[in-house]
Order: structure tokens, then C-alpha cells, then sequence
């Protein structure tokens, strides 16, 4: 990939993020890393050697600055991404909630943690065309599976569940997911 | 895939070694070598079982944002509208969902600046509005489907 759109552009120093938070300070060495590594980990022995000699690092530095970058949370793991239709889930609904303002952050704990639920978060409502505040996608191996989840959910909420709905995927218009510097 | 693939999979959807020899770490309690692994991930990139393997990154930890948004398009005016939305790089993913709010797609940006710009473009070439669904607060992300 071409290197003049990487480095120099380190993330602002004291930076905040969507929500406040303090943002990880990256400098050129780290982009570089994660440029070369967001295809996916080089399936050799010693990978992250291969990066070091890709990268014109030291094995032990390459290492420090992946176990940083995972401190910080830029990296939220190194592990495997499952493709869910090959693993026979097939069925995918976005379950949406109504649910109160108040209770909200107990409940999509609880939500969250439920074994079927991949991502749980709260999202503002756009009123009048859309009443829910709490997303929840649930992956199950057919449209009755997922049916059957989404009622376990709203078993779990209860009288705070004032409405739902699911909205199933009918077709992936597209699905890239982010690249960057490159 | 073979009992030894879901195993792989399952066990590698929680995480992976930062060591000299990850793969030999890997491979010795699931029973295979570290040749063995390897040749198995391979297969298993390369049949698409597996999407990725190797660091998944927080684009909001870097500086950049992820925001859900949707549109409510005609029908009559479904493709067209899909062609306009996925032109854009910022567009990472695009499903048709079935409700009034019928095509679901997340932006993805570097800077937090790049998601008011992605939708203007959007709504001029549209002529739709977007409804945007940041999130407010996240109680769980992760993989956990079993192979």
C-alpha cells in the first residue's frame, strides 16, 4: 500500500472521542502496523517476525505496540471473524426495543448478556417513525430460531418492553467493513 | 468443515497469542500441529468460513466513528438508491431490511467530521433523508456463535 497516506498523522494529542473519551495516541509506527495487519495476521510460524521484517522493527517492538494497542482498545482482540452463513446462521434480526430512558442501561446488561446476542447497544429513537432505543442482533440458524430468541428477550424485559419489532436481513447490499491509510 | 475446524473456530473467536510462536501455543492444546493449524486457517480463509484473522481494530478508539443509519426508499427507486449509497467509501456495510426503514447501512470514518459529510452526500444524491442511530452506549459486542 502506498505510505504517503499513512504517517505523518498521528491521532491529536488529548483528542476525545464521539463520547468524551480520551482518544489512544497512535503515532506513524502504529498506522504502519495496523495498515499491515488489517488484512488479517500473516499465517507463518513466527508472524509476528514476518511484520517486524515487513515493517523494519524489532520482533519485541512490533509485539510491545500490538499489546498496547490492546490496552488502549484500539485492537479489541486478534482472533478469528466467522463468516455466520457458513457456520449455518443464516437467520439475522436486528431486534428493537422501546424501553424506558431510565432502566435502559440495566437492561441491555442483561440483553447483552444472553448467548445469542452479538451486539447490544443503546441508540437514540427518531420519533414518530421510530419508537426503539435498544438494539439487540440476534444470529440464529433459522427465521423461527431467531423468533424464538426474541422472545426470550422479551420475556427477560418484561413490563419494560412497552414495543418491538425485528427486522430481518433480506439481502447484504454490500459488506467491505473500514479501511484505512491505504 | 470437520470436528477439528469448529474447534478452531470456537476457540479462536476468543483470542489469539501476542508470543514469539503463536500458532505452535495454539495448536498444541487443540491437538494439531503447528503446520496443521496453519494449513487449516488457510483452507478455512480461503473457503470463507472465516472473514478475517488477525487484529479486529475500534475505529471510535483512533478518532474515527461508526454510525447505523438507515433510509425509508420507494420501492420503484430501490436499486438506484443502493447504487448511490454503496458508491461511497464510508459505506462499510448495506442490508435491505424489512420495514418502512428499508436499507440499513453503517458509515465508517476516520475522523468524526467524515460522518455529518457522508450523510449530506447521501441525502443530496438520494434526495432521501437518513436517519442516523449512533450509538449511545454499548453493552456488548463480540462473536460468540458456535461452529
Amino acid at each position: 500500500m502506498p505510505d504517503a497516506a499513512l504517517s505523518p498523522s498521528p491521532s491529536p494529542a488529548g483528542g476525545r472521542g464521539e463520547h468524551g473519551e480520551p482518544l489512544a495516541r497512535l503515532d506513524g509506527i502504529d498506522r504502519r502496523l495496523i495498515v499491515a495487519t488489517q488484512g488479517g495476521l500473516p499465517l507463518v510460524p513466527r508472524p509476528y517476525h514476518a511484520l517486524a521484517e515487513q515493517l523494519g522493527l524489532s520482533a519485541e517492538e512490533v509485539m510491545a505496540r500490538l499489546r498496547r494497542l490492546l490496552e488502549s482498545g484500539v485492537v479489541r482482540r486478534i482472533g478469528a471473524v466467522p463468516n455466520h452463513y457458513a457456520l449455518g446462521y443464516t437467520a439475522n434480526g436486528m431486534s428493537v426495543w422501546d424501553v424506558p430512558d431510565e432502566r435502559i442501561d440495566a437492561l441491555g446488561e442483561a440483553v447483552g448478556k444472553l448467548p445469542f446476542v452479538t451486539h447490544c447497544y443503546h441508540r437514540p429513537r427518531a420519533l414518530p417513525l421510530w419508537p426503539y432505543n435498544l438494539f439487540a442482533m440476534v444470529h440464529g440458524k433459522s427465521r423461527d430460531e431467531v423468533e424464538a430468541q426474541v422472545k426470550q428477550i422479551a420475556a427477560l424485559l418484561g413490563a419494560d418492553c412497552r414495543a418491538h419489532d425485528v427486522l430481518f436481513s433480506s439481502r447484504i447490499l454490500k459488506k467491505t467493513g473500514l479501511r484505512i491509510g491505504g | 468443515m470437520d470436528e477439528v475446524d469448529r474447534n478452531i473456530v470456537n476457540v479462536l473467536q476468543g483470542g489469539f497469542p501476542i508470543c514469539d510462536e503463536p500458532y505452535l501455543a495454539v495448536a498444541e492444546p487443540l491437538g494439531l500441529t503447528e503446520a496443521e493449524l496453519i494449513a487449516r486457517l488457510q483452507r478455512l480463509l480461503e473457503t470463507k468460513t472465516l472473514t478475517r484473522f488477525g487484529p479486529m481494530f475500534q475505529v471510535e478508539r483512533m478518532g474515527g466513528a461508526f454510525v447505523l443509519a438507515a433510509l425509508a426508499v420507494p420501492q420503484a427507486d430501490y436499486e438506484r438508491v443502493a447504487e448511490q449509497v454503496n458508491a461511497l467509501p464510508e459505506v462499510a456495510h448495506n442490508y435491505r431490511r424489512e420495514h418502512a426503514l428499508n436499507m440499513w447501512f453503517v458509515l465508517a470514518t476516520e475522523t468524526l467530521e467524515g460522518i455529518p459529510a457522508a450523510i449530506d452526500r447521501i441525502e443530496r444524491a438520494t434526495g432521501l433523508k437518513v436517519y442516523a442511530f449512533p450509538k449511545l452506549k454499548e453493552y456488548f459486542v463480540g462473536m460468540k456463535l458456535h461452529a
